[in-house]
């Protein structure tokens, strides 16, 4: 078969369908990708790029403590916010897929997404009034006679920025989950409760890990994302909240050195890369098709 | 009821999810320029010094033609996509598809840096408008394609062939047949891509030139404690566009799969 009739078949037309977006993706997203690791190698002379190949960038990576605490620190609070927001979610996943009514899952699934869409920068500040010295929560457990004292430890740190990230990413985490939980074919959870297992241990032994897979990238969905923002840290983090994404900024924005703000980016990206692949390996039982 | 502590459950997260949101009206209304409690009284006067502030107009001018740009094309190349994905298989298929995909999963940040890298320091460009939309587009059409998958998927390629048999010509049928089947899905693609783009800020902060995107400057006004209150009445009828949009494109994906005749599964992803 020749070029000519491929492009005649069904397949080839097939092809040259997908040939703009796959182009439009080579163009911004692989071709930049590849400029990124190798500005990494180069080095910035105050106005002038060095384009002599050196690992200094990497060597002041790995050198200088800034900057493995940040990432450090970034992929803790990543983890931290993974975790929280994939077990808060799952509960509200069941019970959209297992007790809500077929023809209102659409309008359940709708409210919970709406949240996402909508002014993600005013959303983050506003948990600074919730959370604030005068905010929501201070004024309304000083009002019930609870605190006497505003709390301090719920803004400009760590913990605010884990309970904004939690509250960004809570739709990222249930929509994989419920799909996972749609495909679950309910005659085999009947068949559990007939072979004499409990409403608890059908859950356990049957559910669970028919759901495995929504999980799986319901914590890759949430985890691999927060490690790109500087928004909330920069907003609630204070100073001790600082994340790896802030440093990149800095580097590209402020400090105008390219070169070292790729290498953090290009470490960065492979220490997640590297996680989200061992997680997925870990739970390479639960991934297999089963028939 | 069984299921009843479950429910209760799904309500308080909901609650927990609309909790920041339904603060916004609250303080766009309240006569204080601090924003804490207790309230001082009703105000409608942030609504009006933000009806008078030009910067602001031309950064929500700026942001609504990035946003249906980029509208547009992360539409048509969602199309090309979820009709590719509807047709035959060839080699390496599923692979492109998933590479074009990606910019769903990777951080924005990365893309970001990438592009300005690309833009700034290898081709020497100056930041604008569309150096905004290009990145957009990109993270955008993931999400097109998603909703498109719907649409273009379910279409029974019956009905193209026989408008071809009755002698349309194979843009004809594809303009006189499938193209309205699809437009629901259409119409939610470029609501959603409209949507995500006027809201992104990550990615704009970084490739926006002299005229910032509306997210960046509010970004720049959060800086300043006596522009709050403005802040808030901005995002009260942001929320409340995004809603309507929102609640248009779920209409209109729910027409486009009732017309394909299937059942709906829910939710945009």
């Amino acid at each position: 078969m020749g070029l000519g009739n491929f492009k005649k078949s069904e397949g080839g037309r097939a092809a040259m369908l997908l040939a703009p977006p796959f182009l439009y993706a080579l163009a911004l997203l692989a071709l930049p990708l590849l400029a990124v690791v190798l500005f990494s190698f180069w080095t910035q002379d105050f106005m002038t790029i060095d384009t002599g190949f050196t690992l200094a960038n990497y060597r002041e990576f790995f050198d200088k403590p800034i900057y493995t605490v940040l990432l450090g620190r970034s992929l803790m609070v990543s983890g931290i916010v993974t975790a929280v927001t994939v077990v808060l979610a799952y509960p509200v996943a069941y019970f959209v897929s297992f007790h809500v009514a077929p023809s209102r899952k659409s309008l359940w699934l709708f409210l919970i997404t709406i949240p996402f869409w909508t002014s993600y920068l005013i959303r983050v500040f506003l948990w600074k009034v919730i959370l604030g010295y005068n905010g929501v929560v201070n004024s309304g457990l000083i009002g019930a006679g609870i605190i006497g004292e505003p709390l301090s430890f719920i803004l400009y740190n760590v913990n605010a920025v884990i309970i904004t990230l939690a509250h960004a990413f809570a739709p990222f985490a249930i929509l994989p989950i419920f799909v996972a939980l749609e495909k679950i074919d309910r005659s085999l959870i009947e068949a559990s409760r007939d072979l004499g297992e409990t409403r608890f241990t059908t859950f356990l032994r049957v559910t669970l890990p028919l759901s495995m897979p929504g999980l799986v990238a319901a914590v890759l969905i949430v985890f691999i994302p927060t490690i790109g923002d500087y928004v909330t840290p920069e907003l609630m983090g204070g100073a001790g909240g600082k994340l790896i994404a802030n440093m990149i900024q800095t580097q590209f924005l402020q400090l105008n050195n390219a070169p070292m703000g790729a290498a953090i980016a290009i470490v960065a990206m492979l220490s997640v890369t590297a996680i989200a692949l061992t997680f997925v390996a870990l739970n390479r039982r639960w991934l297999r098709g089963r028939g | 009821m069984r299921g009843a502590p479950l429910r209760v459950y799904a309500i308080l997260y909901l609650i927990f999810l609309y909790a920041p949101i339904a603060l916004l009206p609250l303080f766009a209304f309240n006569d204080a320029t601090i924003i804490a409690f207790p309230l001082a009284g009703f105000t409608t006067h942030w609504f009006t010094d933000l009806a008078a502030n030009a910067a602001l107009r031309g950064a929500v001018g700026n942001s609504l033609f990035i946003a249906a740009m980029t509208a547009i094309f992360s539409t048509l190349l969602g199309m090309c996509a979820a009709r590719a994905g509807a047709m035959a298989r060839f080699p390496g298929k599923s692979g492109i598809l998933g590479f074009v995909m990606l910019p769903l999963v990777l951080p924005e940040i990365i893309v970001a840096v990438s592009l300005l890298i690309v833009l700034r320091q290898v081709l020497g460009l100056n930041l604008n408008n569309w150096t905004v939309i290009s990145a957009h587009v990109l993270i955008c059409t993931p999400f097109s394609i998603a909703i498109l998958n719907g649409a273009f998927q379910n279409l029974d390629p019956s009905i193209e062939e026989a408008a071809m048999d009755l002698g349309e010509s194979r843009f004809s049928a594809f303009r006189l047949v499938t193209l309205p089947l699809v437009m629901p899905g259409i119409v939610s693609s470029m609501l959603i891509a409209f949507t995500i783009s006027l809201d992104e800020f990550i990615i704009a902060f970084f490739l926006t030139g002299a005229n910032p995107t509306m997210p960046v400057y509010i970004w720049g006004l959060l800086r300043f404690p006596a522009q709050l209150p403005v802040v808030m009445a901005l995002g009260t009828l942001l929320v409340a566009l995004s809603v309507t949009l929102l609640v248009i494109a779920e209409l209109f994906r729910r027409r486009g799969l009732a017309r394909a005749g299937i059942k709906d599964q829910g939710g945009f992803l």
